[in-house]
């Protein structure tokens, strides 16, 4: 799966970050074109880290959007910090993205 | 002597298996009211029997008419002090309980996302501190359904 996109700037020693998550989010309700059920495959997890501490953690179900967007903000972040961004999923697949603050 | 080898070895296992169940046990418990196909199964699955107050102390921004069910924008934030966990729910949909998410204590409770609606609903957001439960309300129409079959 392609990268998790991460966005996040400072004002005032908040970071807001924004991050863009692709993963095809089944519900394990929808039919394809021939009627076969398609199976569940969503993120379960998300983990957000600053500077290796955990700030946020996410739990979703399948009704969260395809392609997931999430934003959060947390305080007490300066330049040269990290922002970890880490899923699983329902499948055990996992996927993760770091950013440095400027 | 033999047996009690066996035996040894059937328990060191038995350890062994424990252990990794462990984790597994405690992720079992944050999602299983993701299962609960009822609102007051959600509630009292997340909550127990602590209060719920309503509030427009929660700012929750969902679309009134949703034109695309598959992917409604939604932001949430709160001046409420000591926030814990925030609760998205989405009443009509097969299960409703969206997103929980658990705001550390150097987060804001200020977070969006964008999720899917299956049919008009009411959406709602629980907010959780130390002690109690605050809740805020909205409608919202849908005019394409998210969860397509």
């Amino acid at each position: 799966m392609a990268k998790i996109k991460i966005r996040a700037k400072i004002k005032e020693g908040v970071a807001s970050v924004k991050s863009l998550i692709p993963h095809p989010m089944e519900t394990g309700s929808r039919r394809d074109a021939d009627g076969h059920v398609i199976a569940a495959h969503y993120i379960e997890t998300v983990v957000c880290e600053h500077n290796g501490e955990v700030v946020m953690t996410a739990y979703w179900g399948p009704s969260v959007s395809k392609d997931p967007y999430f934003a959060f903000k947390f305080a007490d972040a300066k330049a040269g910090d990290t922002v970890r961004v880490f899923w699983t999923d329902n499948l055990g697949e996992t996927a993760e993205n770091e950013v440095t603050l400027k | 002597m033999k047996m009690m080898q066996r035996r040894n070895f059937l328990q060191a296992l038995g350890l062994v298996g424990a252990a990794l169940a462990l984790p597994r046990v405690v992720f079992a418990r944050a999602i299983e009211a993701f299962k609960s196909e009822s609102v007051d199964g959600v509630l009292s699955n997340l909550l127990g029997d602590m209060p719920i107050e309503s509030t427009d102390l929660i700012k929750f921004k969902i679309p009134d008419i949703a034109e695309n069910g598959a992917v409604v924008p939604v932001q949430i934030s709160t001046t409420i002090e000591g926030v814990e966990k925030i609760y998205l729910l989405i009443d009509n949909n097969p299960t409703p309980l969206s997103a929980v998410f658990d705001i550390g204590p150097k987060a804001m409770a200020d977070i969006s996302t964008r999720v899917k609606v299956g049919e008009s609903s009411k959406a709602r957001v629980v907010v959780k501190t130390g002690k109690k439960a605050y809740m805020t309300e909205k409608e919202v129409k849908v005019t394409i359904g998210g969860c397509g079959g």
